[in-house]
């Protein structure tokens, strides 16, 4: 068991084991309930601890929707995303609102995508993790196991 | 014997849960007009142009799966003949429809404008 724990917390911790980023087993349900219908359940360690707060504080304005709460799921929320958020992988401040997919970490993995995919109606957004990464619900983001062809490293 | 009780447990539990579109419908009005919701459904709207309609992301055929405008992610379908998970839980209704209809038409859909939006959703096949 605490074997496990010391390899969850490698693999999250360690840039070269990327290809998996699962989420923490201890996800509350309200995190699947609440933050996986308009996108998926994004990996908390993907954002730093400030960034989490910022997107929970201003759930009315999210990204020019709203993803509101109850006052007790955005309480359990906000305490699961900051308790497992990354830092390793993000050092500075990231945009604002805080996006995932601009963190100097997305970035750098991303680096070498032609820029038209990114516009690619498969695809519509860089924050669609599962458009290309079939696998990002259970955390795999292999660049071996990519949905476009086009981008799959063989 | 105890996995049977269990079981019975459960069962209960879950009948007792789940709830029917046609119950959901009448929390909102005693009817819905299926011809009416369509027309809501289907209407285009100018308030945000990212998505000026309900189709837009639950697609123009409600029997197929959607992709939300904004992220793509796929969004299971709308119609109960194809997908029996919708409308059965009111408390997730409502959460969707003020949010949407908030966002989409640019305000608050009216009880009766909820109803008729259940009853095309349930009966369009
Ligand atoms: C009503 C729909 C909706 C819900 C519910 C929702 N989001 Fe979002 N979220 C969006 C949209 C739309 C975007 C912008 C995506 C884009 O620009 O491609 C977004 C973007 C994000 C991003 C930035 C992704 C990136 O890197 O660009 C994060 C982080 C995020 N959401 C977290 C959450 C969390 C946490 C919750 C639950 C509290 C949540 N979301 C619930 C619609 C939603
Ligand atoms: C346009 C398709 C596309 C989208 C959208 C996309 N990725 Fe990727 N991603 C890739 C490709 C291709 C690679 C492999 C790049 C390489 O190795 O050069 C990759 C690599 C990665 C890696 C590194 C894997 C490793 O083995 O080191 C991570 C982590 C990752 N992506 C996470 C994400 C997350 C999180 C999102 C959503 C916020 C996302 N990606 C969205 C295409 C995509
Ligand atoms: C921006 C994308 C988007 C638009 C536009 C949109 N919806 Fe939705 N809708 C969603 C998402 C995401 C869900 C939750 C995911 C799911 O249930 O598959 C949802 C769920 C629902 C539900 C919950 C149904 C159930 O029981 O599961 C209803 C009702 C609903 N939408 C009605 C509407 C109506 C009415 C409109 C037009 C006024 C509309 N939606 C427009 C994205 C959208």
């Amino acid at each position: 068991m605490k074997n496990l724990a010391l390899l969850l917390s490698l693999s999250i911790a360690l840039p070269a084991l990327a290809e998996r980023i699962p989420l923490p087993p201890n996800a509350p349900k309200s995190y699947q309930a609440e933050c996986a219908s308009c996108h998926m359940a994004y990996p908390p360690a993907l954002l730093s601890a400030g960034d989490w707060k910022r997107v929970m504080e201003r759930l009315d304005q999210h990204y020019g929707t709203d993803a509101s709460l109850g006052i007790p799921q955005k309480q359990e929320i906000s305490a699961f995303l900051e308790r497992n958020a990354g830092n390793v992988w993000k050092p500075g401040i990231s945009a604002q609102p805080a996006r995932i997919s601009q963190t100097p970490y997305f970035i750098r993995k991303h680096g070498e995508i032609p820029a038209k995919f990114w516009r690619d109606p498969r695809i519509k957004s860089a924050a669609n993790c599962e458009a290309c990464h079939r696998g990002a619900s259970k955390g795999v983001f292999s660049e071996h196991d990519i949905a476009i062809p086009e981008l799959r490293g063989d | 014997m105890k996995t049977t009780a269990a079981l019975g447990l459960i069962l209960v539990s879950l009948v007792s849960h789940a709830e029917t579109p046609q119950q959901i419908l009448k929390m909102y009005a005693p009817t819905g007009n299926a011809v009416r919701g369509e027309a809501v459904f289907r209407q285009k709207n100018t308030v945000n142009e990212k998505m000026p309609s309900c189709t837009s992301c639950h697609t123009e055929n409600p029997i197929n799966p959607g992709h939300h405008a904004i992220t793509g992610k796929i969004i299971q379908p709308m119609a109960v003949a194809v997908n029996p998970e919708r409308f059965t839980d009111s408390a997730k209704v409502e959460k969707w429809f003020g949010r949407n209809c908030k966002e989409v038409l640019g305000r608050a859909c009216t009880p009766n404008e909820k109803a008729d939006l259940i009853a095309y959703l349930s009966e369009v096949r």
